[in-house]
């Protein structure tokens, strides 16, 4: 059974783009950040609007970065978390561009890139357009409760990012290479409490990352820095639990993109979430620092909460994943 | 097929439980009898003025207080500051009728984007709803308790 896929040309990431809330541009990654926007209705009528707007910004800075056209854009891979994944088909609706919509929750981009990465590694395509986004008032009203109900949260959860992020993947040029991808599988513990996806998905992560480990023959000392997508403060710490009981550790090299995007004060809780969570650390922070080549070599392992308010008011049980891309420089 | 019975790791989901952060209960009951209490005081005096200043006497003057409560409530989520008393009292500006209120409108101004029949109209009572049916349901229940009660003893 194979799950890691060993890319032969990789691929290259030449551009990047980031789009972020108000919230998120006060964080600690602000300076890293392209587009910042002052209002979180972005100008827009709706907040599935605003998110959409901001995809498609991400994904338009994303090519002018890359120093490309858009009719040399092959393909866009996108995904989101709204229903049938609207905020990225409006986005990808304003571009003459092939395209494959993606879901996997908050682990959609790093899904994206590796569908991405697989096109151009096969010489399908030459440049492929990976983006993902999120927005903390669309995703509120369609997971939870409307924004003005006076009600609290709990302090295991995790607080929605608005942000998009979007990278190019190129056969030729400059940038970080794609050496990898391992593909997650659905791990389900059973955790039933919505606000708990941390606690969710550090099973999948675990699971992924072992697995990549082994698939691979590397180590965590090979990495300079292993970023885990949106599993918060809690949800990281089970993790290093997890994979601790295994025989590896991770404590000296991980960080989680969700804990990074906040300077973590009390209403966020656990820190940041959703599928513009690692895609906005990833395009601002991430991207900078391998292109200055202060991380050289990253596994990033974006993970996801596969769950709709439908099958948690039936009391199902929250299936997580977690795909994991190396890059390096 | 798995389902979520199967899928249970007790292991696991002990260990998730105690890691966990718990809510910090003490602070939380301290600031929602804090805040319940301000409301209901606030509530209080009005009732004292309508009794003294416009003569209002029993479930009239209720159904004033009750108005002018909900009307607060309203005003305040319409505001956008509801929200934020909720976030620091928790139960205690949910319980009073001003959560009432501040739980029809919130969903109301939330889903004005999808129009005002399926949207404002049909969402309104998304979290007042469950409200209202088990509280008729339980006003039936009692009633018909009440009736029994009456015609035996």
């Amino acid at each position: 059974m194979t799950r890691t896929i060993f890319f032969k040309n990789q691929p290259r990431i030449v551009g990047t783009s980031s789009v972020a809330g108000p919230k998120e541009c006060a964080g600690s990654i602000k300076e890293y950040i392209q587009t910042k926007l002052e209002n979180d209705d972005y100008g827009e009528k709706s907040f599935e609007k605003a998110e959409s707007r901001m995809l498609y910004t991400a994904i338009k800075n994303s090519i002018i970065n890359a120093k490309r056209k858009e009719d040399e854009i092959d393909a866009i891979v996108a995904g989101d978390l709204l229903n049938q994944i609207t905020s990225s088909t409006f986005a990808t609706r304003n571009f003459s561009v092939a395209y494959l919509g993606v879901y996997n929750a908050c682990a959609t981009f790093t899904e994206a890139l590796t569908v991405g990465a697989m096109l151009v590694d096969g010489k399908y395509m030459n440049n492929v357009v990976c983006a993902t986004s999120s927005h903390f008032a669309s995703a509120e009203r369609q997971y939870r409760y409307p924004l003005e109900l006076g009600c609290t949260r709990p302090p295991q959860s995790q607080w929605t990012v608005t942000g998009a992020g979007s990278c190019v993947l190129s056969a030729n040029g400059t940038g970080p290479k794609i050496t990898c991808a391992t593909i997650g599988k659905i791990v389900d513990y059973g955790v039933t409490d919505a606000n708990n996806m941390g606690a969710a998905m550090a099973p999948a992560a675990a699971d992924t990352i072992l697995r990549h480990f082994k698939d691979t023959g590397l180590s965590p000392s090979d990495y300079d820095l292993i970023a885990s997508g949106d599993l918060g403060a809690l949800g990281s710490r089970i993790l290093k639990d997890l994979v601790w009981e295994k025989g590896v550790n991770l404590e000296k090299r991980h960080v989680d993109c969700g804990e990074l995007v906040y300077n973590l004060i009390e209403s966020e809780f656990q820190g940041g979430s959703g599928a513009g969570c690692s895609s906005l650390v990833f395009s601002s922070y991430l991207y900078t620092k391998m292109k200055e080549k202060k991380i050289k070599r990253l596994l990033l392992v974006a993970t996801g909460a596969l769950l709709s308010s439908t099958s948690s008011q039936q009391g199902e049980s929250i299936p997580g994943i977690a795909h994991a891309v190396s890059m390096e420089v | 097929m798995k389902t979520s019975e199967n899928c249970i790791n007790r292991n696991y989901l002990n260990y998730v439980k105690s890691v966990c952060p718990k809510t910090k209960e003490k602070r939380s009951l301290f600031r929602a009898f804090l805040v319940g209490g301000i409301i209901c005081s606030i509530g209080q005096a009005i009732r004292l003025i309508f009794e003294s200043l416009l003569g209002l006497a029993g479930d009239e003057l209720a159904a004033y207080v009750s108005m002018v409560m909900i009307f607060l409530g309203a005003f305040l989520t319409g505001l956008g500051v509801y929200d934020r008393i909720g976030k620091f009292a928790g139960g205690g500006s949910i319980v009073p009728i001003t959560g009432f209120a501040n739980s029809v409108v919130s969903p109301a101004m939330e889903f004005k984007t999808e129009g005002y029949v399926y949207g404002v109209a049909s969402k309104m009572f998304i979290i007042a709803g469950p409200i209202i049916v088990f509280g008729v349901a339980s006003s039936v229940l009692v009633g018909i308790l009440y009736f029994i009660g009456y015609r035996i003893f």
